[in-house]
C-alpha cells in the first residue's frame, strides 16, 4: 500500500484564509476565522488545537471544499483525493459496511485491498453488516477504513475519537497510526484533546479564540514511539506554561 | 404500574399479535356471515347474498368480459399511476430543495389540492376531449398534489451531514442520488405510492363512469342502470381483491426489501 508515490503527494498544501464569515438566518454575521495561513508539511500529521467553538470545524469544511463561501484560496494539487473522518461516522445506513467503502474508494482499490484494510483496522467480520449494527466505535473503525480507502491525498479528521471511552479512544489512536504509517499522506486533524495533540502531531498549530488565526506551530520532533506518558506530560507542562490560554481550560 | 405486573398483559398481547393472520382471517369470515344472513332475511334482488356474487364473478370471468374490464381500469390506475408519481416527485422535490420554486408553486399547489376531483375531470374532457389522454391525465392531475406534498417533507428531511460526507468523498452526481438521496426518500415514496393507489383507483372508476367506453367504472354505471346489484358487488369485488393482491404480494415485499437495512438486532 505504501509503495507508490503520485506526483500529488508531495506537493505542498497552502491555506490563506483572508476572511470566513457566517451569515445566520436572522441575517447576523458571525466572522469565524481572520487572516490564517498555514502550510502543511507533506506526509505529516498536523494537529490543530484551539478553544471550543473557535472555528475549528469550519477551517476543516473550507480545506475540504465543502465551503467555498470564503475570501483567500487554498491551494492544493489538482485531483487531489480526500478522505475525510467527521466527527460521527456518517455511514450510510442503507448500505453494508463493505458498500460503504467501496462507495468511495479509489479506482485502483481492490476487493482484496479492501480486505486487508477492514483487517488492519479490525472491522473485517463486519464487512457484511449494516451500520447499524455497529457500536461506536466499531463504527469509527468503518470510517477510519473509508478514509484510507480512498488512497488520500489529503486526510482530514475532524475531531474523530470523541464521545468514546478513554481506552477506545486510545486504541483507535494507535490503528489510525499504525494505518498512517504504512501509508503515509498529509494529514489535518481536529481535536481538543490535549494529550491527544501531543501523542500524534508532527505539527501542532495553536489556534486562537473566533475569529480564529494561527497563534503558534510547534514542532514536535520526538518520534511517536518514543513518546510515552512521561514525554507527552512534559511537553504538556511547557506548552501550558508558554501558551495558557490553549490550555487553561483542557 | 410495576414492570412485572405489566409483564402477562405484554405476553398476552405478543400472542395474539402472533395469530395475527388468523383474526383477519376470522374477521373477514364474521363480516361475509353477516352478509350472508342480512341476505337471505332480505330475500331481495337489490341485496344478494356472497353466494351469488361469487357466482357472478366466476361466470362473468370465463364466459363474460369481466377480465378485459379489470385488465382496461387496471391499466388506467397503472398509468396515471406512474405519471403522478413521477411528476409530483420532481416537483415535489425541487420545492423542498429550493425555497424559491417552493414560494412560487404553493399556491398552485393548495388550488390544486382543494379542486374537487370532479371538476378536473369535467374540464379535462371538455377541452381535450373523451380520449384516453385525457382521462389518464386528469386521474394524474388528481393526485400530483398529494405526491408533491410527501416528496416535499422528504426533501426537507434530508440529512446534511450525508449530504456533506457525499461532497467530502466527491461522489457523481448520479452516485450521490441514487446511494444518499433516494434511500432517504423511500418512506416518502413509499407513502405517496400507499395512499396514491387507493386514491387513484377510485377517481379512475370517476373517470370511467364519466367519458369511457369500457373498464369497471362503465361497467358500474351500465349495471347501475340496470339496477343490477349482482354484478355491481361483483365487480367491486373482485377489483378489492386485486388491490389487496397488489399490497400484499407487491407493496409490502418490496417495503420489507428496501429497509431491510433497519433495526436487524445484532
Amino acid at each position: 500500500m505504501n509503495d507508490t508515490q503520485r506526483a500529488g503527494a508531495t506537493s505542498p498544501f497552502k491555506i490563506r484564509i483572508e476572511e470566513k464569515t457566517h451569515i445566520g438566518a436572522d441575517g447576523t454575521r458571525l466572522t469565524a476565522i481572520r487572516d490564517l495561513s498555514l502550510d502543511l508539511k507533506p506526509e505529516s500529521m498536523t494537529v490543530l488545537m484551539g478553544p471550543s467553538g473557535c472555528g475549528k470545524t469550519t477551517l476543516l469544511r473550507v480545506v475540504a471544499g465543502l465551503d467555498g463561501d470564503f475570501i483567500g484560496e487554498i491551494d492544493m494539487p489538482p485531483h487531489s483525493r480526500l478522505g475525510f473522518m467527521f466527527q460521527e461516522p456518517r455511514l450510510l445506513p442503507w448500505r453494508t459496511v463493505r458498500q460503504n467503502i467501496e462507495l468511495v474508494a479509489a479506482p485502483g482499490f481492490s476487493g482484496e485491498d479492501l480486505d486487508n484494510l477492514a483487517e488492519a483496522v479490525g472491522v473485517a467480520e463486519m464487512l457484511p453488516r449494516y451500520p447499524q449494527e455497529l457500536s461506536l466505535g466499531l463504527a469509527r473503525r468503518a470510517a477510519l477504513a473509508r478514509a484510507f480507502s480512498t488512497e488520500p491525498d489529503l486526510l482530514l479528521l475532524d475531531e474523530p475519537f470523541v464521545s468514546l471511552d478513554e481506552r477506545t479512544a486510545d486504541r483507535l489512536r494507535r490503528l489510525l497510526l499504525d494505518v498512517w504509517s504504512a501509508r503515509p499522506t498529509t494529514a489535518v486533524m481536529v481535536t481538543h484533546n490535549a494529550r491527544e495533540a501531543l501523542l500524534l502531531a508532527d505539527q501542532l498549530v495553536l489556534l486562537a479564540p473566533r475569529p480564529t488565526h494561527v497563534v503558534a506551530v510547534e514542532t514536535i520532533d520526538i518520534p511517536r514511539a518514543e513518546r510515552d506518558t512521561k514525554i507527552i506530560e512534559a511537553l504538556h507542562a511547557d506548552l501550558s506554561r508558554r501558551f495558557p490560554a490553549n490550555f487553561a481550560e483542557l | 404500574m410495576s414492570e412485572a405486573a405489566l409483564r402477562p398483559d405484554i405476553r398476552r398481547q405478543a400472542a395474539w399479535y402472533a395469530r395475527g393472520p388468523w383474526v383477519s382471517i376470522l374477521s373477514v369470515a364474521g363480516f361475509l356471515l353477516f352478509w350472508f344472513v342480512a341476505a337471505e332475511i332480505a330475500q331481495s334482488r337489490l341485496l344478494p347474498g356472497p353466494v351469488a356474487v361469487v357466482q357472478y364473478v366466476i361466470n362473468e370471468s370465463l364466459h363474460g368480459d369481466l377480465v378485459f374490464q379489470l385488465g382496461i381500469t387496471l391499466w388506467r390506475v397503472v398509468a396515471s399511476f406512474v405519471v403522478a408519481m413521477i411528476i409530483g416527485s420532481a416537483l415535489g422535490l425541487l420545492m423542498g430543495q429550493l425555497p424559491a420554486v417552493n414560494r412560487a408553486l404553493d399556491p398552485w399547489l393548495i388550488v390544486l389540492l382543494n379542486l374537487p376531483a370532479l371538476v378536473i375531470i369535467i374540464l379535462a374532457y371538455v377541452w381535450f376531449g373523451l380520449n384516453e389522454a385525457a382521462a389518464i391525465g386528469a386521474v394524474a392531475l388528481n393526485k400530483i398534489p398529494n405526491v408533491i406534498v410527501t416528496l416535499r417533507e422528504g426533501a426537507r428531511a434530508l440529512d446534511p451531514g450525508l449530504d456533506e460526507m457525499a461532497r467530502a468523498y466527491r461522489l457523481t452526481p448520479w452516485s450521490k442520488f441514487r446511494n444518499v438521496t433516494l434511500p432517504q426518500l423511500q418512506p416518502y415514496f413509499a407513502a405517496a405510492s400507499r395512499s396514491g393507489l387507493s386514491l387513484i383507483w377510485k377517481i379512475v372508476l370517476v373517470v370511467e363512469l364519466l367519458g369511457r367506453p369500457n373498464g369497471v367504472g362503465f361497467e358500474l354505471h351500465l349495471n347501475f342502470q340496470l339496477f343490477n346489484v349482482t354484478a355491481i358487488l361483483g365487480y367491486t369485488l373482485t377489483f378489492v381483491a386485486v388491490m389487496l393482491a397488489i399490497e400484499y404480494l407487491l407493496v409490502q415485499p418490496l417495503e420489507r426489501y428496501t429497509t431491510r437495512w433497519r433495526n436487524k438486532p445484532v
